[in-house]
């Protein structure tokens, strides 16, 4: 997509949006224990910031995620939520039982930090699965006319 | 007989809806079409597991201050079973993007019956 | 050619018609997917987890391995775009 093309409304206006659309995420995603939401939706939204900067302005977006880098931050989203079962299971007990974190607080509390940390991991790596699918679609290969 | 259909009527429109999907599968010629039917296919299934967990009179499945009993609150476990469908869908549709984009490049069209004939040359 | 096709979904839509009478009633509270285990998920959701909201204490507390298995294909999805396209642009 051209830069030059857009109308001057949409290359001012969607940078008013994108504070609030990841305020929004990071609320969807702690509330997940008290209201709709969790790690799906949030991870969601967040990659909508990233996708509707490189829909505006194309290669020179300056709120971007490249190919790479999101596909490197995939595996560290999983990553985190395996962590989460080995610490558990490295302290006594099975894989994913929160009660046995290393955490000096009450047994809810452990299942509450343990859910915050796997809703984390989710999030991460949604959001950079969709940035790469999008990344890998819409790059111009060599075949592509301009 | 029209008690028993209107009772049921949540059932019928889940069945048209599955039924439209596949008539599109089956029917279209491009590929993106096929594509946004065995979308709305999967989507009718979504929505058929969620009505098995349906009680009448009940909200939504947050514990609110002051309702305790465990009828008023609807069943929590198929709207979690099908965030999983959800999530697959959208996976489905990324990777068959990306196959119908390497066709296109390879063969210059993604109606089928041009697909067919172009690959016996 | 088209006409069969419609003739055929015709008559799988006569048996969805049939196979609607033996599903349970709408909304009904005893139905068979309401009266097992999801009791007992509504009842002690708060004691067990600290969790209010019942399907995130299914999801990511009770059945926390299925969540881990469908992280690994959303991962697997993205892997397999990357693989399908980006060979594809480096070919000369």
């Amino acid at each position: 997509m051209n830069s030059q093309n857009q109308s001057i409304i949409i290359k001012t206006a969607f940078r008013y949006a994108i504070p609030f659309i990841f305020l929004y995420a990071i609320y969807v995603l702690t509330h997940g224990e008290y209201s709709p939401g969790g790690g799906f939706q949030a991870g969601g939204l967040m990659a909508i910031i990233v996708v509707l900067s490189r829909l505006v302005e194309g290669d020179k977006a300056q709120i971007n995620i490249s190919g790479n880098k999101a596909f490197i931050l995939a595996g560290v989203g999983t990553f985190i939520y395996a962590l989460v079962g080995w610490v558990t299971m490295a302290f006594g007990g099975n894989f994913l039982s929160y009660s046995f974190l290393p955490i000096d607080v009450a047994d809810k509390y452990r299942h509450q930090w343990g859910i915050l940390s796997i809703e984390i991991g989710v999030t991460i790596c949604v959001m950079a699965t969709i940035i790469t699918i999008y990344d890998a679609i819409t790059t111009k290969g060599e075949k592509d006319a301009e | 007989m029209l008690n028993s259909i209107i009772s049921n009527a949540i059932y019928i429109l889940i069945a048209v809806m599955f039924l439209v999907g596949i008539y599109g599968i089956i029917t279209k010629n491009n590929l993106i079409k096929k594509l946004i039917a065995m979308n709305i296919m999967q989507v009718s299934v979504i929505f058929f597991f969620l009505t098995l967990g349906l009680k009448i009179d009940a909200t939504i499945p947050i514990e609110m201050p002051g309702i305790i009993n465990v009828d008023a609150y609807i069943n929590p476990l198929p709207h979690a079973l099908m965030l999983t469908a959800i999530v697959v869908s959208l996976s489905t549709t990324g990777v068959a993007l990306s196959l119908m984009i390497r066709i296109g490049r390879f063969l210059n069209t993604i109606e089928e019956d041009e697909i067919l004939r172009r690959m016996e040359e | 050619m088209k006409n069969i096709q419609i003739i055929l979904l015709m008559m799988v839509f006569y048996i969805f018609l049939n196979a609607v009478g033996g599903l349970p009633i709408v909304g009904d509270v005893d139905s068979p997917a309401a009266t097992h285990i999801s009791p007992r998920y509504i009842e002690k959701s708060y004691k067990e987890t600290g969790s209010k909201n019942f399907v995130t204490a299914v999801l990511a507390d009770y059945r926390a391995y299925d969540t881990l298995g469908e992280t690994v294909v959303i991962f697997t999805a993205g892997v397999a775009t990357v693989l399908i396209l980006k060979v594809f642009q480096k070919e000369k």
